[in-house]
């Protein structure tokens, strides 16, 4: 596609992931000469395959709505709601990620290697998010069912009314992390700033740990001792309105 | 009322502290939380029924009432869409989540709409397979909770509405109260059984109008540029809003007034924020025309649309097409006469029924109760609201051939005039009788 601009190529023993199964057919699609929207068409009519986007540039909206097991690797930066909506897919972006990664994402997986923006993985209802850096402010808001992972620390207003799924961050969080929370499971490694409304640290059972150390080995974060980690969810306190909790909000 | 029935001179309610002032300082001391209820705003506002149509005589000559025809169709979407909603009449069903309203009640609507070729929208709670099956044409909310949103709903859907606020609380955010939060609606929703849902009142991934316009992009991008995006505001700052909304990419602008209803909302909210639809109506064909995107970017109004006189007056004074809530719904049999009795028992009674909130609904409309809902047929229910749909547009025809117009969009604000110098000012038509349009 693009205008014979890009090529179909066969990758032997090549670098990373995309090398595993050398007889899959890659495609590589050049976002300076291919429109977003092209690229994007080609992917969701796609039912399998590897795809290498280059020259992303920041672009918003790149591969969007997937539907289908595709391997989609992005080689530099991207902008707003990059693998948005996803389903099935595996996206994986070799640069930063802009505001809304993965957002709602229902299944499959995406990995940032560099840092996310806000709003990282806002309202995803399934699947794995893997941010190798930091993630912005908002991460994981409204999340229903995501599985979010960042190795880095993570900014305010984090997992606000987080419903499902589970937040685990290595680093650092901002302020008001998890403030209004539902049923979401937080586990946090290094400091947390503050907590939101509603939102305690609870005991590590056993199944937490296991559930954690699951999920670091599905990161790719095995090297992360779960004992390090705590552990925080709602306190349940503002399910029901009472007016006794007024001073909460 | 005991008052009312055993009055007698020297016996005098005051106008700041009615017995509805008294009643409510008593029962907020008593209880400590503010009044939550459902339907729009009680107050009297200015509205349609403060503007009058000029029928054609000499100057003018009207159409055959029975014999010419008025045409009604209306084509919502057709800026950047690659499949624009083509709607038989220009009455459309508002948004109103499964949830709020039970799932029978949710397919009537669907089933009368289809029955006279219009849309119905979902609303805050996904996408109900019901819903999906009884609408011909169905327009999916995009709302801040994100309850149930699914890209697959998405890409079944025929139109997408970003809900960035409703007339009956903008500003505010949803509200579904633990009674109604059934088994089913928790699971939609992904929530806890029997909480208070209190939705968001912001999107969780984009603020302001630059946002918005890469968030639309991105939904265009999913659907593959299929589906019309419409922005739904709820009416406040009008001109602003419809502006920033078309310069971030919508197809099509819903404008919701004050009068717009609600399933639950503070009371305070419902009658003190917002703007008249009439005012809102106005504001936003500015808005269109300044941009010179009137009638490429349609206009959708809601927000105490009654009548084919509503409809037809929002029409002339320049909407593409309105929207029912509140009238769809007591349509289908909400606070009627038949349930009086039940009503009574609890504490409302027909013609008074607001609390939509609290989901003991005897109509099994605005319940989530399995025994309350399955009084609720959708068969009935559907006809009753193509009857009704039927009616506004005769109606809407009627005022039209009357004015001359052979296709109620022809209808124009210069077949207006206003009643009041309030309903002149906010419409910008002249007081009857008269060439002042104040501040004009």
């Amino acid at each position: 596609m693009g205008a014979g601009a890009v090529g179909r190529v066969r990758v032997g023993e090549g670098s990373g992931r995309l090398s595993v199964e050398t007889e899959v057919e890659l495609e590589t699609v050049d976002l300076a000469a291919t429109p977003l929207r092209e690229l994007n068409q080609r992917l969701h009519d796609a039912e399998s395959g590897r795809f290498r986007i280059v020259n992303p540039n920041g672009a918003h909206a790149v591969a969007c709505g997937l539907r289908a097991p595709l391997d989609v690797e992005i080689l530099g930066h991207v902008g707003y709601y990059c693998a948005g909506m996803n389903q099935h897919a595996h996206v994986r972006v070799r640069g930063n990620a802009g505001t809304g990664l993965a957002e709602n994402l229902m299944s499959g997986s995406v990995v940032v290697e560099g840092n996310a923006s806000q709003s990282a993985g806002a309202t995803g209802r399934g699947g794995l998010l893997v941010i190798h850096g930091n993630a912005a402010a908002r991460c994981g808001i409204s999340m229903k069912g995501i599985d979010i992972v960042v190795r880095g620390s993570i900014g305010h207003m984090s997992a606000f009314m987080a419903q499902r799924g589970c937040l685990v961050v290595c680093g650092d969080t901002g302020d008001a992390l998890g403030d209004s929370l539902y049923e979401a499971h937080l586990y946090v490694r290094g400091a947390v700033a503050g907590l939101g409304a509603d939102c305690v640290e609870k005991p590590m059972r056993d199944h937490h740990a296991a559930e954690l150390q699951s999920l670091l080995a599905r990161a790719g974060f095995d090297d992360l001792d779960p004992s390090d980690f705590r552990r925080y969810g709602s306190a349940r306190r503002l399910y029901n309105f009472a007016v006794d909790n007024a001073g909460s909000y | 009322m005991a008052v009312a029935d055993g009055w007698h001179p020297g016996l005098r309610e005051s106008y700041l502290y009615d017995r509805n002032v008294i009643a409510e300082i008593q029962r907020a001391a008593r209880e400590g939380i503010y009044d939550i209820r459902g339907f729009g705003a009680k107050r009297r506002v200015p509205h349609f029924d403060d503007l009058l149509l000029l029928g054609a005589s000499i100057s003018r000559y009207p159409l055959e009432g029975y014999r010419e025809r008025c045409a009604t169709d209306v084509v919502l979407g057709t800026r950047f869409a690659k499949k624009p909603l083509e709607l038989k009449i220009p009455v459309t069903i508002a948004g109103m989540s499964f949830g709020a309203l039970s799932a029978p009640a949710k397919e009537a609507l669907g089933r009368g709409a289809s029955e006279v070729g219009t849309s119905t929208t979902t609303g805050d709670g996904g996408m109900t397979e019901e819903e999906r099956q009884s609408s011909k044409t169905l327009v999916y909310q995009l709302l801040p909770s994100r309850y149930g949103m699914n890209p697959d709903d998405l890409r079944r859907a025929d139109a997408i509405e970003v809900v960035v606020g409703q007339g009956a609380k903008p500003g505010g955010g949803g509200m579904l109260l633990g009674h109604k939060i059934s088994d089913r609606v928790a699971a939609m929703r992904d929530l806890p059984k029997g909480i208070d849902q209190r939705s968001a009142s912001r999107h969780p991934d984009w603020t302001g109008p630059d946002d918005l316009e890469i968030k639309i992009h991105e939904l265009r991008e999913i659907t593959d540029w299929e589906k019309p995006v419409f922005v739904k505001v709820g009416a406040t700052r009008t001109y602003y809003d419809v502006q920033l909304a078309v310069k971030a990419g919508a197809d099509v602008i819903v404008v919701d007034g004050m009068q717009g209803g609600t399933a639950a909302t503070q009371d305070v909210f419902i009658e003190h924020a917002g703007i008249p639809t009439l005012a809102a109506t106005r504001l936003a064909v500015d808005a269109l025309q300044e941009l010179g995107l009137h009638r490429q970017v349609q206009l959708i109004v809601s927000g105490g649309i009654r009548t084919g006189a509503d409809v037809a007056k929002a029409l002339a004074l320049g909407a593409d097409a309105v929207s029912i809530g509140t009238a769809a719904l007591i349509a289908m049999g909400d606070n009627s006469p038949e349930h009086d009795e039940e009503y009574r028992a609890i504490g409302s009674a027909a013609g008074y029924y607001d609390d939509w909130q609290a989901g003991r609904d005897p109509a099994g409309i605005s319940t989530q109760d399995d025994e309350l809902a399955a009084r609720f047929d959708p068969e009935v229910g559907g006809r009753r609201i193509a009857n009704y749909l039927r009616v506004l547009t005769l109606e809407t025809q009627t005022l039209a051939r009357a004015c001359g117009k052979s296709h109620v969009h022809n209808l124009e604000p210069e077949d207006l005039v206003a009643l009041t110098v309030e309903a002149a000012a906010m419409a910008r038509v002249p007081l009857a009788g008269t060439s002042w349009i104040p501040g004009a």
